[in-house]
Protein backbone atom coordinates (compact mmCIF):
# COMPACT_ATOMS: atom_id res chain seq x y z
CA UNK A 1 0.00 0.00 0.00
CA UNK A 2 1.05 3.60 -0.91
CA UNK A 3 0.67 6.78 1.51
CA UNK A 4 -1.74 8.17 -0.55
CA UNK A 5 -5.22 7.25 -1.17
CA UNK A 6 -6.90 5.97 -4.49
CA UNK A 7 -10.40 7.92 -3.86
CA UNK A 8 -10.77 10.99 -1.73
CA UNK A 9 -14.64 11.73 -0.72
CA UNK A 10 -15.70 14.23 1.43
CA UNK A 11 -19.48 15.76 2.51
CA UNK A 12 -21.33 13.55 -0.93
CA UNK A 13 -25.27 14.59 -0.41
CA UNK A 14 -27.70 13.13 -2.85
CA UNK A 15 -31.22 14.88 -2.99
CA UNK A 16 -33.94 13.47 -4.54
CA UNK A 17 -36.23 16.58 -4.43
CA UNK A 18 -36.37 17.31 -0.73
CA UNK A 19 -35.74 13.32 -0.17
CA UNK A 20 -32.07 12.57 0.85
CA UNK A 21 -30.68 9.72 -1.03
CA UNK A 22 -27.23 9.79 1.25
CA UNK A 23 -25.90 13.16 2.86
CA UNK A 24 -22.59 13.98 4.17
CA UNK A 25 -20.36 10.84 3.21
CA UNK A 26 -17.01 11.27 3.45
CA UNK A 27 -14.22 8.33 3.28
CA UNK A 28 -10.67 7.75 1.45
CA UNK A 29 -10.40 4.56 -0.28
CA UNK A 30 -6.60 3.22 -0.60
CA UNK A 31 -5.08 1.11 -2.92
CA UNK A 32 -5.92 -2.66 -3.27
CA UNK A 33 -9.07 -1.94 0.17
CA UNK A 34 -11.83 -3.55 0.32
CA UNK A 35 -14.57 -1.45 1.72
CA UNK A 36 -18.08 -2.67 2.44
CA UNK A 37 -21.10 -0.68 2.52
CA UNK A 38 -23.89 -2.03 4.37
CA UNK A 39 -27.40 -1.01 5.77
CA UNK A 40 -31.15 -1.89 5.14
CA UNK A 41 -32.43 -1.44 2.33
CA UNK A 42 -33.17 2.27 1.31
CA UNK A 43 -30.46 3.62 3.48
CA UNK A 44 -28.50 5.12 0.74
CA UNK A 45 -26.30 2.51 -0.46
CA UNK A 46 -26.96 2.31 -3.94
CA UNK A 47 -27.22 5.95 -4.64
CA UNK A 48 -23.46 6.29 -3.15
CA UNK A 49 -21.97 3.63 -5.33
CA UNK A 50 -23.87 5.21 -8.24
CA UNK A 51 -22.31 8.51 -7.52
CA UNK A 52 -18.95 7.56 -7.01
CA UNK A 53 -19.35 5.61 -10.03
CA UNK A 54 -20.42 8.60 -11.69
CA UNK A 55 -23.44 7.06 -12.77
CA UNK A 56 -25.25 9.72 -11.26
CA UNK A 57 -24.44 13.21 -10.22
CA UNK A 58 -24.63 14.34 -6.31
CA UNK A 59 -26.24 17.47 -5.42
CA UNK A 60 -23.04 18.32 -3.37
CA UNK A 61 -19.81 17.57 -2.04
CA UNK A 62 -16.67 15.96 -4.31
CA UNK A 63 -14.93 12.87 -4.97
CA UNK A 64 -11.14 13.05 -6.47
CA UNK A 65 -9.44 9.69 -7.81
CA UNK A 66 -5.96 9.52 -8.47
CA UNK A 67 -5.40 8.70 -11.87
CA UNK A 68 -2.65 6.11 -13.24
CA UNK A 69 -0.20 8.57 -13.61
CA UNK A 70 -0.21 10.01 -10.15
CA UNK A 71 -2.77 12.90 -10.37
CA UNK A 72 -5.83 13.51 -8.90
CA UNK A 73 -8.40 14.30 -10.96
CA UNK A 74 -12.03 15.86 -9.77
CA UNK A 75 -14.70 13.07 -10.81
CA UNK A 76 -17.51 15.82 -11.16
CA UNK A 77 -15.23 18.21 -12.95
CA UNK A 78 -14.78 15.41 -15.91
CA UNK A 79 -16.08 15.42 -19.04
CA UNK A 80 -18.27 12.50 -19.92
CA UNK A 81 -16.00 11.10 -22.26
CA UNK A 82 -13.01 11.22 -19.74
CA UNK A 83 -15.23 9.70 -17.37
CA UNK A 84 -16.55 6.92 -19.51
CA UNK A 85 -13.31 6.17 -20.42
CA UNK A 86 -12.16 5.76 -17.05
CA UNK A 87 -15.33 3.81 -16.31
CA UNK A 88 -14.14 1.20 -19.14
CA UNK A 89 -10.81 0.99 -18.58
CA UNK A 90 -9.55 1.85 -14.83
CA UNK A 91 -12.70 0.89 -13.26
CA UNK A 92 -15.16 -1.85 -13.36
CA UNK A 93 -19.06 -2.06 -12.22
CA UNK A 94 -20.41 -5.15 -10.84
CA UNK A 95 -24.04 -5.28 -11.29
CA UNK A 96 -26.59 -6.95 -9.04
CA UNK A 97 -28.60 -8.67 -11.94
CA UNK A 98 -25.69 -9.60 -14.14
CA UNK A 99 -28.44 -8.74 -17.18
CA UNK A 100 -27.76 -5.23 -16.12
CA UNK A 101 -23.94 -5.41 -16.68
CA UNK A 102 -23.71 -7.85 -19.62
CA UNK A 103 -24.84 -7.82 -23.31
CA UNK A 104 -26.97 -10.58 -23.03
CA UNK A 105 -26.91 -11.66 -27.40
CA UNK A 106 -23.49 -11.86 -27.75
CA UNK A 107 -21.19 -14.86 -26.78
CA UNK A 108 -19.32 -14.77 -23.50
CA UNK A 109 -15.75 -14.64 -25.49
CA UNK A 110 -17.34 -11.51 -27.29
CA UNK A 111 -18.50 -10.29 -24.15
CA UNK A 112 -15.04 -10.10 -22.15
CA UNK A 113 -13.40 -8.90 -25.31
CA UNK A 114 -15.82 -5.35 -25.37
CA UNK A 115 -13.59 -3.76 -23.47
CA UNK A 116 -10.41 -4.49 -24.96
CA UNK A 117 -11.88 -3.73 -27.94
CA UNK A 118 -13.07 -0.31 -26.51
CA UNK A 119 -9.65 0.90 -25.87
CA UNK A 120 -8.53 -0.22 -29.40
CA UNK A 121 -7.51 -3.93 -29.61
CA UNK A 122 -7.72 -4.66 -33.12
CA UNK A 123 -6.42 -8.31 -33.04
CA UNK A 124 -8.80 -11.57 -33.12
CA UNK A 125 -6.44 -13.60 -31.90
CA UNK A 126 -5.04 -11.83 -29.26
CA UNK A 127 -8.46 -10.95 -27.76
CA UNK A 128 -9.91 -14.35 -27.78
CA UNK A 129 -6.21 -15.63 -25.83
CA UNK A 130 -7.36 -13.06 -23.61
CA UNK A 131 -10.69 -14.16 -23.31
CA UNK A 132 -9.73 -17.65 -22.28
CA UNK A 133 -7.69 -16.79 -19.97
CA UNK A 134 -10.08 -14.66 -18.65
CA UNK A 135 -12.81 -17.34 -18.55
CA UNK A 136 -10.20 -20.13 -16.96
CA UNK A 137 -9.97 -17.75 -13.90
CA UNK A 138 -13.24 -16.96 -13.43
CA UNK A 139 -13.78 -20.80 -13.94
CA UNK A 140 -16.35 -20.79 -16.75
CA UNK A 141 -15.06 -23.22 -19.05
CA UNK A 142 -13.22 -22.63 -22.33
CA UNK A 143 -15.83 -24.43 -24.19
CA UNK A 144 -18.43 -22.15 -23.48
CA UNK A 145 -16.71 -19.19 -25.06
CA UNK A 146 -19.16 -18.89 -27.79
CA UNK A 147 -22.00 -19.57 -25.62
CA UNK A 148 -24.41 -16.61 -24.87
CA UNK A 149 -25.18 -15.76 -21.55
CA UNK A 150 -28.47 -16.79 -21.97
CA UNK A 151 -27.45 -20.04 -21.83
CA UNK A 152 -25.25 -19.62 -18.68
CA UNK A 153 -26.49 -19.99 -14.75
CA UNK A 154 -27.32 -17.15 -12.71
CA UNK A 155 -23.73 -17.87 -10.54
CA UNK A 156 -21.74 -18.43 -14.34
CA UNK A 157 -23.22 -15.06 -15.04
CA UNK A 158 -22.08 -13.14 -12.25
CA UNK A 159 -18.86 -14.73 -13.08
CA UNK A 160 -18.48 -13.73 -16.21
CA UNK A 161 -19.50 -10.22 -15.34
CA UNK A 162 -16.40 -10.10 -13.46
CA UNK A 163 -14.49 -11.29 -15.82
CA UNK A 164 -15.90 -8.30 -18.15
CA UNK A 165 -14.60 -5.88 -16.11
CA UNK A 166 -11.29 -7.51 -14.88
CA UNK A 167 -10.10 -7.99 -18.24
CA UNK A 168 -8.70 -4.59 -18.68
CA UNK A 169 -6.85 -4.55 -15.00
CA UNK A 170 -8.56 -1.80 -12.98
CA UNK A 171 -7.37 -0.52 -10.17
CA UNK A 172 -10.69 0.17 -8.45
CA UNK A 173 -14.32 -2.03 -8.63
CA UNK A 174 -17.79 -0.67 -7.79
CA UNK A 175 -20.17 -3.86 -6.78
CA UNK A 176 -23.43 -3.70 -6.01
CA UNK A 177 -24.94 -7.15 -4.14
CA UNK A 178 -22.21 -8.92 -6.33
CA UNK A 179 -23.96 -12.43 -4.35
CA UNK A 180 -27.49 -10.96 -4.71
CA UNK A 181 -30.06 -13.60 -5.87
CA UNK A 182 -27.61 -16.45 -5.60
CA UNK A 183 -27.95 -19.90 -3.67
CA UNK A 184 -25.59 -20.39 -0.58
CA UNK A 185 -23.47 -22.86 -2.38
CA UNK A 186 -22.87 -20.61 -5.66
CA UNK A 187 -22.63 -17.46 -3.29
CA UNK A 188 -19.49 -19.20 -1.44
CA UNK A 189 -17.79 -20.13 -4.35
CA UNK A 190 -17.95 -16.89 -5.53
CA UNK A 191 -17.27 -15.20 -2.59
CA UNK A 192 -14.52 -17.31 -2.65
CA UNK A 193 -13.09 -16.18 -6.20
CA UNK A 194 -13.66 -12.67 -5.90
CA UNK A 195 -11.60 -12.77 -2.22
CA UNK A 196 -8.90 -14.66 -4.55
CA UNK A 197 -8.92 -12.10 -7.34
CA UNK A 198 -9.15 -9.05 -5.30
CA UNK A 199 -5.68 -10.26 -3.56
CA UNK A 200 -4.59 -11.45 -6.68
CA UNK A 201 -4.47 -8.00 -8.59
CA UNK A 202 -4.27 -5.44 -5.58
CA UNK A 203 -7.89 -4.25 -6.29
CA UNK A 204 -9.16 -1.72 -4.45
CA UNK A 205 -13.14 -2.48 -4.08
CA UNK A 206 -16.60 -0.74 -3.21
CA UNK A 207 -18.57 -3.57 -2.01
CA UNK A 208 -22.44 -2.74 -1.56
CA UNK A 209 -24.34 -5.68 0.53
CA UNK A 210 -27.01 -5.76 2.77
CA UNK A 211 -25.28 -9.10 3.50
CA UNK A 212 -23.04 -8.81 6.89
CA UNK A 213 -21.30 -12.23 6.04
CA UNK A 214 -20.50 -10.92 2.47
CA UNK A 215 -18.93 -8.11 3.86
CA UNK A 216 -16.60 -9.50 6.55
CA UNK A 217 -15.35 -12.22 3.84
CA UNK A 218 -14.98 -9.57 1.65
CA UNK A 219 -14.12 -6.33 3.09
CA UNK A 220 -11.22 -4.71 5.47
CA UNK A 221 -13.09 -1.80 6.32
CA UNK A 222 -16.71 -1.16 6.80
CA UNK A 223 -19.11 1.89 6.69
CA UNK A 224 -22.79 1.45 8.33
CA UNK A 225 -25.34 3.43 6.74
CA UNK A 226 -29.37 4.56 8.31
CA UNK A 227 -30.78 7.15 6.10
CA UNK A 228 -28.83 8.26 4.24
CA UNK A 229 -26.10 8.86 6.60
CA UNK A 230 -22.95 6.88 7.83
CA UNK A 231 -23.72 5.78 11.44
CA UNK A 232 -20.83 3.78 11.46
CA UNK A 233 -17.53 3.07 10.28
CA UNK A 234 -14.24 1.23 11.34
CA UNK A 235 -12.43 -2.27 10.35
CA UNK A 236 -14.63 -5.25 9.42
CA UNK A 237 -14.08 -7.38 12.64
CA UNK A 238 -14.45 -4.52 15.07
CA UNK A 239 -17.66 -2.84 13.47
CA UNK A 240 -19.11 -6.44 13.85
CA UNK A 241 -17.87 -7.80 17.00
CA UNK A 242 -17.95 -4.30 18.72
CA UNK A 243 -20.82 -2.33 17.18
CA UNK A 244 -21.13 0.98 19.18
CA UNK A 245 -23.88 2.59 17.38
CA UNK A 246 -27.21 1.33 18.41
CA UNK A 247 -28.53 0.58 14.58
CA UNK A 248 -25.23 -1.52 13.70
CA UNK A 249 -25.99 -3.13 17.30
CA UNK A 250 -29.38 -3.86 16.23
CA UNK A 251 -28.38 -4.91 12.39
CA UNK A 252 -25.70 -7.26 13.78
CA UNK A 253 -28.13 -9.03 15.83
CA UNK A 254 -30.33 -9.55 13.94
CA UNK A 255 -28.11 -12.49 11.61
CA UNK A 256 -30.29 -15.66 11.34
CA UNK A 257 -28.36 -18.45 13.39
CA UNK A 258 -27.89 -21.65 12.03
CA UNK B 1 -48.37 20.51 -69.66
CA UNK B 2 -51.84 20.50 -67.69
CA UNK B 3 -50.52 17.32 -65.84
CA UNK B 4 -46.94 18.72 -64.98
CA UNK B 5 -48.37 22.25 -63.34
CA UNK B 6 -49.94 20.76 -60.78
CA UNK B 7 -46.67 20.01 -59.20
CA UNK B 8 -43.77 22.07 -57.87
CA UNK B 9 -40.39 21.25 -59.78
CA UNK B 10 -39.02 18.06 -58.52
CA UNK B 11 -42.49 17.68 -56.63
CA UNK B 12 -41.11 18.94 -53.12
CA UNK B 13 -41.65 22.43 -52.45
CA UNK B 14 -38.70 25.38 -52.41
CA UNK B 15 -38.90 25.43 -48.68
CA UNK B 16 -38.60 21.73 -47.87
CA UNK B 17 -35.47 21.27 -50.95
CA UNK B 18 -34.02 24.14 -48.64
CA UNK B 19 -34.54 22.21 -45.34
CA UNK B 20 -32.71 19.37 -47.16
CA UNK B 21 -30.24 21.05 -49.08
CA UNK B 22 -29.15 22.06 -45.43
CA UNK B 23 -29.03 18.73 -43.93
CA UNK B 24 -27.07 17.96 -47.36
CA UNK B 25 -24.45 20.73 -46.63
CA UNK B 26 -23.93 19.86 -42.89
CA UNK B 27 -23.17 15.99 -43.20
CA UNK B 28 -21.02 17.11 -46.11
CA UNK B 29 -19.29 19.29 -43.67
CA UNK B 30 -19.13 16.57 -41.22
CA UNK B 31 -18.03 13.54 -43.73
CA UNK B 32 -20.33 10.30 -41.99
CA UNK B 33 -22.43 11.93 -39.29
CA UNK B 34 -26.03 11.48 -39.40
CA UNK B 35 -27.67 14.66 -39.77
CA UNK B 36 -31.47 14.81 -38.81
CA UNK B 37 -33.96 16.63 -41.57
CA UNK B 38 -37.67 16.73 -41.28
CA UNK B 39 -38.37 14.03 -44.30
CA UNK B 40 -41.74 14.28 -45.88
CA UNK B 41 -44.16 12.24 -47.03
CA UNK B 42 -43.37 11.09 -50.61
CA UNK B 43 -46.25 9.26 -53.03
CA UNK B 44 -44.62 5.66 -52.06
CA UNK B 45 -44.43 3.84 -48.87
CA UNK B 46 -41.02 3.95 -46.54
CA UNK B 47 -38.75 1.07 -47.30
CA UNK B 48 -39.08 1.83 -51.40
CA UNK B 49 -36.02 5.31 -51.58
CA UNK B 50 -38.30 8.00 -50.10
CA UNK B 51 -34.77 9.34 -48.47
CA UNK B 52 -32.89 8.87 -51.84
CA UNK B 53 -35.72 10.64 -53.92
CA UNK B 54 -36.11 13.35 -51.51
CA UNK B 55 -32.20 13.75 -51.89
CA UNK B 56 -32.19 13.93 -55.54
CA UNK B 57 -35.12 15.91 -55.94
CA UNK B 58 -33.45 18.49 -53.86
CA UNK B 59 -30.10 18.16 -56.07
CA UNK B 60 -31.45 17.97 -59.23
CA UNK B 61 -32.05 20.73 -61.57
CA UNK B 62 -33.22 21.09 -65.23
CA UNK B 63 -30.00 20.09 -67.12
CA UNK B 64 -29.46 17.15 -65.26
CA UNK B 65 -29.08 13.58 -66.03
CA UNK B 66 -30.91 11.43 -64.19
CA UNK B 67 -29.88 7.41 -63.96
CA UNK B 68 -31.46 5.32 -61.32
CA UNK B 69 -30.38 1.77 -60.39
CA UNK B 70 -31.59 -1.00 -57.95
CA UNK B 71 -29.78 -3.73 -57.45
CA UNK B 72 -27.34 -2.50 -60.30
CA UNK B 73 -30.38 -2.74 -62.71
CA UNK B 74 -31.92 -0.23 -64.08
CA UNK B 75 -35.29 -2.46 -65.42
CA UNK B 76 -36.46 -3.31 -61.83
CA UNK B 77 -39.55 -1.89 -60.75
CA UNK B 78 -37.99 0.42 -57.96
CA UNK B 79 -35.65 1.89 -60.53
CA UNK B 80 -37.86 2.60 -63.12
CA UNK B 81 -40.48 3.98 -61.44
CA UNK B 82 -38.42 6.31 -59.87
CA UNK B 83 -37.35 7.86 -63.27
CA UNK B 84 -40.49 7.73 -64.69
CA UNK B 85 -41.30 10.18 -61.34
CA UNK B 86 -38.69 12.44 -61.90
CA UNK B 87 -39.13 12.32 -65.65
CA UNK B 88 -42.40 13.65 -64.78
CA UNK B 89 -41.72 15.95 -62.29
CA UNK B 90 -38.62 17.44 -63.40
CA UNK B 91 -38.87 16.82 -66.72
CA UNK B 92 -34.89 15.86 -66.84
CA UNK B 93 -33.05 13.61 -68.83
CA UNK B 94 -32.87 10.16 -67.87
CA UNK B 95 -30.47 7.61 -69.16
CA UNK B 96 -29.36 4.19 -68.29
CA UNK B 97 -25.16 5.11 -68.90
CA UNK B 98 -24.00 5.10 -65.86
CA UNK B 99 -21.00 7.87 -67.93
CA UNK B 100 -23.67 10.37 -69.06
CA UNK B 101 -25.56 10.39 -65.53
CA UNK B 102 -25.18 13.43 -63.15
CA UNK B 103 -27.11 12.02 -60.64
CA UNK B 104 -27.26 8.30 -59.96
CA UNK B 105 -29.60 7.14 -57.14
CA UNK B 106 -29.04 3.79 -55.79
CA UNK B 107 -30.35 1.09 -54.03
CA UNK B 108 -27.82 -1.57 -52.83
CA UNK B 109 -25.36 -1.04 -55.39
CA UNK B 110 -22.20 1.66 -56.89
CA UNK B 111 -22.10 0.86 -60.80
CA UNK B 112 -19.15 -0.75 -62.09
CA UNK B 113 -18.07 1.84 -64.11
CA UNK B 114 -15.92 4.41 -62.31
CA UNK B 115 -17.44 7.36 -61.43
CA UNK B 116 -15.59 10.55 -62.12
CA UNK B 117 -15.59 14.12 -60.35
CA UNK B 118 -19.13 16.09 -61.15
CA UNK B 119 -20.71 12.75 -60.13
CA UNK B 120 -23.45 12.61 -57.49
CA UNK B 121 -23.86 9.47 -56.59
CA UNK B 122 -27.82 9.24 -53.68
CA UNK B 123 -28.01 5.96 -51.92
CA UNK B 124 -30.96 4.92 -50.46
CA UNK B 125 -30.73 3.35 -46.63
CA UNK B 126 -33.37 1.70 -44.79
CA UNK B 127 -31.34 2.17 -41.58
CA UNK B 128 -28.60 4.61 -41.04
CA UNK B 129 -27.76 3.90 -37.99
CA UNK B 130 -24.40 1.00 -38.16
CA UNK B 131 -24.89 0.30 -34.28
CA UNK B 132 -28.43 -0.10 -34.46
CA UNK B 133 -28.51 -3.86 -33.71
CA UNK B 134 -25.74 -3.76 -31.28
CA UNK B 135 -26.91 -0.94 -29.11
CA UNK B 136 -30.91 -0.30 -29.43
CA UNK B 137 -31.15 3.05 -27.61
CA UNK B 138 -30.46 6.33 -30.08
CA UNK B 139 -29.61 8.06 -27.29
CA UNK B 140 -27.13 5.85 -26.36
CA UNK B 141 -25.89 5.12 -30.18
CA UNK B 142 -25.86 9.44 -30.56
CA UNK B 143 -23.32 9.89 -27.61
CA UNK B 144 -20.95 6.76 -28.78
CA UNK B 145 -20.79 8.37 -32.16
CA UNK B 146 -20.41 11.79 -30.22
CA UNK B 147 -17.16 10.45 -28.32
CA UNK B 148 -16.04 7.92 -30.88
CA UNK B 149 -16.73 4.89 -28.66
CA UNK B 150 -16.18 2.27 -31.57
CA UNK B 151 -15.72 -0.45 -29.37
CA UNK B 152 -18.90 -2.43 -30.22
CA UNK B 153 -18.55 -2.12 -33.52
CA UNK B 154 -15.72 -4.83 -33.72
CA UNK B 155 -17.67 -6.51 -31.14
CA UNK B 156 -19.82 -7.80 -34.01
CA UNK B 157 -16.89 -8.91 -36.54
CA UNK B 158 -15.67 -10.81 -33.07
CA UNK B 159 -18.96 -12.23 -33.32
CA UNK B 160 -19.02 -13.31 -36.81
CA UNK B 161 -15.41 -14.61 -36.77
CA UNK B 162 -16.18 -16.88 -33.72
CA UNK B 163 -18.91 -18.53 -34.93
CA UNK B 164 -18.32 -18.62 -38.70
CA UNK B 165 -14.37 -18.65 -38.37
CA UNK B 166 -13.85 -15.12 -40.89
CA UNK B 167 -15.75 -11.88 -40.50
CA UNK B 168 -19.59 -13.13 -42.33
CA UNK B 169 -21.02 -9.56 -42.49
CA UNK B 170 -21.42 -9.41 -46.46
CA UNK B 171 -23.58 -5.92 -47.06
CA UNK B 172 -23.78 -3.11 -44.97
CA UNK B 173 -20.42 -3.83 -43.78
CA UNK B 174 -19.86 -0.71 -41.11
CA UNK B 175 -16.92 1.70 -42.61
CA UNK B 176 -15.01 4.45 -41.24
CA UNK B 177 -15.10 7.73 -42.85
CA UNK B 178 -12.06 10.11 -42.58
CA UNK B 179 -10.68 8.33 -39.56
CA UNK B 180 -13.74 9.74 -36.93
CA UNK B 181 -17.39 8.46 -37.78
CA UNK B 182 -18.39 4.94 -38.48
CA UNK B 183 -21.07 4.71 -40.98
CA UNK B 184 -23.43 2.33 -42.52
CA UNK B 185 -22.81 2.33 -46.21
CA UNK B 186 -26.20 1.68 -46.40
CA UNK B 187 -27.10 -2.14 -47.49
CA UNK B 188 -24.80 -2.20 -50.73
CA UNK B 189 -22.74 -5.66 -50.74
CA UNK B 190 -19.09 -4.94 -48.99
CA UNK B 191 -17.89 -5.90 -52.88
CA UNK B 192 -18.37 -1.92 -53.15
CA UNK B 193 -17.19 -0.53 -50.46
CA UNK B 194 -13.91 -0.34 -51.80
CA UNK B 195 -15.06 2.09 -54.63
CA UNK B 196 -16.55 4.22 -51.81
CA UNK B 197 -13.03 4.94 -50.56
CA UNK B 198 -11.64 8.68 -52.09
CA UNK B 199 -14.20 8.39 -54.80
CA UNK B 200 -14.06 11.53 -56.67
CA UNK B 201 -18.14 10.82 -57.17
CA UNK B 202 -19.85 12.94 -54.56
CA UNK B 203 -21.92 10.13 -52.28
CA UNK B 204 -25.22 11.10 -50.44
CA UNK B 205 -26.98 9.18 -47.94
CA UNK B 206 -30.98 9.45 -47.27
CA UNK B 207 -33.23 7.30 -44.92
CA UNK B 208 -36.55 8.55 -45.32
CA UNK B 209 -38.41 6.62 -42.98
CA UNK B 210 -34.98 7.15 -40.06
CA UNK B 211 -35.29 10.89 -41.09
CA UNK B 212 -31.13 11.10 -41.76
CA UNK B 213 -29.33 12.48 -44.51
CA UNK B 214 -25.37 11.66 -44.25
CA UNK B 215 -22.34 12.33 -47.09
CA UNK B 216 -19.02 11.40 -48.19
CA UNK B 217 -17.33 14.40 -50.08
CA UNK B 218 -15.12 13.63 -53.33
CA UNK B 219 -11.60 11.95 -52.46
CA UNK B 220 -12.98 11.37 -48.79
CA UNK B 221 -11.12 7.89 -46.62
CA UNK B 222 -13.96 5.20 -46.57
CA UNK B 223 -12.00 2.76 -44.44
CA UNK B 224 -13.70 -0.54 -44.41
CA UNK B 225 -13.51 -2.39 -40.43
CA UNK B 226 -11.51 -4.71 -39.41
CA UNK B 227 -8.78 -7.11 -37.44
CA UNK B 228 -5.63 -6.98 -37.65
CA UNK B 229 -5.05 -11.13 -38.39
CA UNK B 230 -8.99 -10.96 -40.28
CA UNK B 231 -8.36 -8.37 -42.54
CA UNK B 232 -11.03 -6.81 -44.83
CA UNK B 233 -11.81 -8.26 -48.60
CA UNK B 234 -14.25 -8.45 -50.84
CA UNK B 235 -16.40 -11.23 -52.52
CA UNK B 236 -15.17 -13.37 -55.05
CA UNK B 237 -16.70 -15.53 -57.65
CA UNK B 238 -15.84 -18.68 -59.55
CA UNK B 239 -17.02 -17.64 -62.74
CA UNK B 240 -16.90 -14.85 -64.61
CA UNK B 241 -20.47 -13.13 -65.92
CA UNK B 242 -22.28 -16.05 -67.70
CA UNK B 243 -23.70 -13.17 -70.22
CA UNK B 244 -20.21 -10.83 -70.55
CA UNK B 245 -18.11 -12.77 -69.26
CA UNK B 246 -16.86 -9.89 -67.30
CA UNK B 247 -14.68 -10.59 -63.94
CA UNK B 248 -14.04 -9.05 -60.93
CA UNK B 249 -17.40 -7.86 -61.20
CA UNK B 250 -20.42 -7.98 -58.42
CA UNK B 251 -22.43 -11.08 -59.67
CA UNK B 252 -26.25 -12.01 -59.03
CA UNK B 253 -27.86 -15.42 -59.21
CA UNK B 254 -30.60 -15.95 -61.55
CA UNK B 255 -32.89 -18.89 -61.61
CA UNK B 256 -33.37 -19.91 -64.36
CA UNK B 257 -36.20 -23.21 -64.27
CA UNK B 258 -37.50 -25.13 -62.05
CA UNK B 259 -35.18 -27.61 -62.69
CA UNK B 260 -32.22 -26.51 -60.86
CA UNK B 261 -31.10 -24.64 -63.63
CA UNK B 262 -28.79 -20.88 -62.35
CA UNK B 263 -26.52 -18.86 -63.82
CA UNK B 264 -24.60 -15.66 -62.14
CA UNK B 265 -24.83 -12.48 -64.32
CA UNK B 266 -23.52 -9.00 -63.50
CA UNK B 267 -25.67 -7.31 -61.01
CA UNK B 268 -25.03 -3.97 -63.00
CA UNK B 269 -27.30 -4.56 -66.18
CA UNK B 270 -25.42 -1.27 -67.93
CA UNK B 271 -22.25 -2.49 -67.29
CA UNK B 272 -23.00 -6.10 -68.90
CA UNK B 273 -25.18 -4.79 -72.31
CA UNK B 274 -21.85 -1.97 -72.84
CA UNK B 275 -20.06 -4.89 -72.45
CA UNK B 276 -22.15 -7.15 -74.92
CA UNK B 277 -22.92 -4.37 -77.24
CA UNK B 278 -19.21 -3.86 -77.88
CA UNK B 279 -17.94 -5.36 -80.76
CA UNK B 280 -14.33 -4.39 -80.47
CA UNK B 281 -14.57 -6.94 -77.18
CA UNK B 282 -13.37 -10.36 -77.67
CA UNK B 283 -15.42 -11.54 -74.88
CA UNK B 284 -18.41 -10.96 -77.01
CA UNK B 285 -17.53 -14.41 -78.90
CA UNK B 286 -16.75 -16.27 -76.22
CA UNK B 287 -19.98 -15.65 -74.52
CA UNK B 288 -21.61 -18.04 -77.08
CA UNK B 289 -19.30 -20.73 -76.05
CA UNK B 290 -19.26 -19.86 -72.03
CA UNK B 291 -23.28 -19.48 -72.36
CA UNK B 292 -22.91 -23.04 -73.80
CA UNK B 293 -25.95 -25.19 -72.92
CA UNK B 294 -29.59 -25.11 -74.69
CA UNK B 295 -30.82 -24.24 -71.41
CA UNK B 296 -28.96 -20.60 -71.62
CA UNK B 297 -29.72 -20.30 -75.48
CA UNK B 298 -33.54 -20.78 -74.79
CA UNK B 299 -33.36 -18.28 -71.96
CA UNK B 300 -33.91 -14.10 -72.71
CA UNK B 301 -30.88 -12.77 -73.26
CA UNK B 302 -31.48 -10.42 -70.20
CA UNK B 303 -33.57 -12.27 -67.76
CA UNK B 304 -36.48 -10.84 -67.07
CA UNK B 305 -37.07 -7.79 -63.67
CA UNK B 306 -39.18 -10.52 -62.05
CA UNK B 307 -35.93 -12.79 -61.77
CA UNK B 308 -33.21 -10.11 -61.47
CA UNK B 309 -34.31 -8.52 -57.86
CA UNK B 310 -36.68 -8.83 -54.78
CA UNK B 311 -39.29 -6.59 -54.47
CA UNK B 312 -37.27 -3.73 -52.13
CA UNK B 313 -39.25 -4.05 -48.70
CA UNK B 314 -38.58 -2.75 -45.29
CA UNK B 315 -35.93 -3.96 -43.01
CA UNK B 316 -33.86 -5.07 -46.04
CA UNK B 317 -33.27 -8.89 -44.77
CA UNK B 318 -31.14 -7.13 -41.90
CA UNK B 319 -29.92 -9.58 -39.11
CA UNK B 320 -32.39 -9.55 -36.76
CA UNK B 321 -29.53 -8.86 -34.24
Amino acid sequence: MTDEPLLRVSELSKFYGSRVGCEAISFDLWPGEVLAVVGESGSGKTTLLNCLSTRLLPSSGTASYRMRDGQWRELYRMSEAERRFLMRTDWGFVHQNPADGLRMTVSAGANVGERLMAVGDRHYGRIRATAVDWLSRVEIDEDRIDDEPRAFSGGMRQRLQIARNLVTGPRLVFMDEPTGGLDVSVQARLLDLLRGLVTDLGLAAIVVTHDLAVARLLSQRMMVMKDGRVVESGLTDRVLDDPRAPYTQLLVSSILQV
Amino acid sequence: MTDIATYNFAYLDEQTKRMIRRAILKGIAIPGYQVPFASREMPMPYGWGTGGVQVTASIIGPDDVLKVIDQGADDTTNAVSIRAFFKKVAKVAVTTETAKATIIQTRHRIPEHPLNAGQVLVFQVPIPEPLRFLEPRETETRKMHALEEYGLMHVKLYEDIARHGRIATTYAYPVKVEGRYVMDPSPTPKFDNPKMHRSPALQLFGAGREKRIYAVPPFTDVVSLDFEDHPFEVQTFDQPCALCAAENVYLDEVILDDHGGHMFVCSDTDHCEKRRADPSSPLSEGRAEGAGGGDLAASPATPSPALRAAPPHDGEGKEAR
